[in-house]
């Protein structure tokens, strides 16, 4: 953790160095320091829109898991619905959400509910197949030791299966953490009138750049904060499962 | 059946599991067995006494492991085989299984490990049973609280052998029960077993030839291709038999020869 924010602070002094040498043009590339002015300057307009956003990608998040989860349960639990399923979830992942994100602002609106429908497509899928294959990877012996207790096939999936698949699912909600973020923002720049992708395509329009990338900064920790906070729940929640990339590097 | 919630269905020598005596039963396989269109097993007949425990030994991919699956009703059956117990009652419901790997699930502790069975079928668990359990294969109360990751591999087969009894089967099958332990650790558990299981209709598949003469009533090596079960004699007194027996060491020389003919 130390180690980033250090790797950060350098970066950062980096890209002051290379304006400050170049003098390149603010409008093409402000400085971090410009940039934390316009961050403050216009902190109440950032924080609003960043409200919104963060709304959008959290109800995105909810929604997507819970129908990623549900399709996966489905998947599993209904062998004959399997076979008609599972091509659709592929084909679903092969249409590229941006291309139909004109289509969702379309029928959903201006609103909020456009950029929620567009997280929560991004983030099905992980969600969807993650859970899948844990729930298909069920350990061949415990699921002998269950048919020789006599547990009945609901009782196998509910209570072996599903807690056996937490993990995997843990690791599918952390890559929805990821790029939910993504959904909504293209969400905003198709058409919206608030949140940071508004925000951005708006400085963006006069030139503001020192205002984008603020904006660009508040998403990033954002983005961070919502990661970090599912990945501490997550482990929280599941305590045996195999540690997560982060906690492996500590070690 | 003891009435439930008795924890001194554990008398310290004889049956561990008190309750009617255990049926033998027989696997009977008029045409063999084949997996995938590949014959595993020969026509045949195998036999579990009643109360006693049999091992079944044999190289790898004999059909040890299928045998036991038959029995455990974990395969379907070919036309005109059957499993039937000696009782006439089916066998279905009455078997318990412990295999190679422990399988204790780790969202559990090995308490919840123990009371997996009732949590399966819905039942309401009886912990204190489970905990006499747990106390009997040697596992502390702090131990019990333990998640699986936290307990050694033996702890862990002692968990496995916990939960085995606690779902008080009078027919036990066991797929090398001990062999992912150390050779200490599977000695002891071995003599747990012996004790704990005492009563019991026993179906030992092993790989270790030891193992088999110190916890058998009867030894039978699967040989061949297909494979056809064939009885070997086993030395004189009851199990567990002390392993420094020169009767037994001799035996197991024995044994060992026999077993790599047949692989």
């Amino acid at each position: 953790m130390i180690r980033g924010l250090v790797a950060a602070a350098g970066l950062v002094l980096l890209w002051q160095g290379f304006v400050w040498i170049t003098e390149v043009p603010p409008f093409l590339l402000p400085s971090p320091w410009r940039v934390a002015q316009a961050l403050v300057a216009r902190a109440d307009s950032i924080a609003g829109h960043a409200l919104v956003t963060g709304a959008e990608i959290l109800a995105g998040l909810a929604l997507g898991a819970l129908l990623g989860s549900t399709m996966a349960l489905t998947l599993a639990a209904w062998r004959g619905g399997r076979r008609w399923l599972l091509p659709l979830l592929v084909i679903s992942q092969a249409i590229p959400v941006f291309a139909i994100a004109p289509l969702l602002t379309l029928w959903f609106g201006f609103g909020m509910a456009s950029k929620v429908a567009m997280a929560t497509l991004i983030i099905f899928f992980p969600v969807a197949t993650a859970f899948h294959d844990g729930l298909r990877r069920t350990d061949p012996g415990l699921l002998d030791l269950a048919r020789t207790m006599g547990a009945t096939r609901g009782a196998v999936l509910w209570r072996v299966s599903v807690p056996a698949a937490l993990p995997a699912l843990a690791s599918g909600l952390r890559v929805a953490a990821a790029v939910a973020p993504i959904g909504a923002i293209v969400g905003e720049w198709v058409g919206s009138s608030a949140g940071l992708g508004y925000l951005m395509l708006h400085a963006n329009g006069r030139s503001q750049t020192d205002v984008m990338f603020a904006a660009l900064f508040v998403l990033m920790l954002m983005a961070l904060a919502l990661w970090f906070t599912l990945d501490r729940l997550l482990r929280r929640a599941i305590p045996w499962q195999p540690d997560s990339l982060l906690s492996l590097e500590r070690s | 059946m003891p009435a439930k919630g008795t924890v001194s269905a554990l008398p310290a020598n004889g049956p561990a599991i008190g309750r009617s005596p255990a049926p033998g039963f027989r696997i009977h396989l008029p045409q063999g067995f084949a997996l995938g269109g590949e014959p595993v097993l020969a026509p045949c007949t195998l036999e579990a006494a009643a109360g006693h425990c049999t091992a079944l030994l044999g190289p790898s991919g004999s059909g040890k492991t299928t045998l036991m699956r038959l029995a455990a009703g974990l395969l379907d059956l070919p036309q005109g085989a059957t499993v039937e117990a000696g009782d006439g009652r089916p066998l279905a419901g009455r078997i318990a299984w412990m295999a190679q790997a422990d399988l204790l699930v780790p969202w559990k502790d090995a308490l919840g490990n123990v009371l997996l069975g009732a949590h399966l079928r819905g039942e309401r668990p009886d912990r204190a049973r489970a905990r006499a359990l747990l106390a009997e294969v040697g596992l502390s109360a702090a131990d019990a609280g333990k998640p699986p990751a936290a307990l050694s591999g033996g702890m862990r087969q002692r968990v496995a052998l916990a939960r085995t009894l606690m779902e008080d089967r009078p027919v036990v099958l066991m797929d090398e029960p001990f062999s992912a332990v150390d050779a200490p650790t599977r000695h002891r558990l071995q003599d747990l077993a012996a004790r704990l299981l005492a009563g019991c209709t026993v179906l030992l598949v092993t790989h270790d030839p030891l193992e088999a003469l110190r916890l058998a009533d009867r030894i039978l090596v699967l040989a061949g291709t297909p494979a056809t079960p064939m009885e070997v004699a086993v030395p004189g007194g009851t199990p567990p038999r002390p392993a420094r027996e020169p009767a037994l060491l001799a035996a197991q020389a024995a044994l060992l020869e026999r077993l790599a003919e047949a692989a």
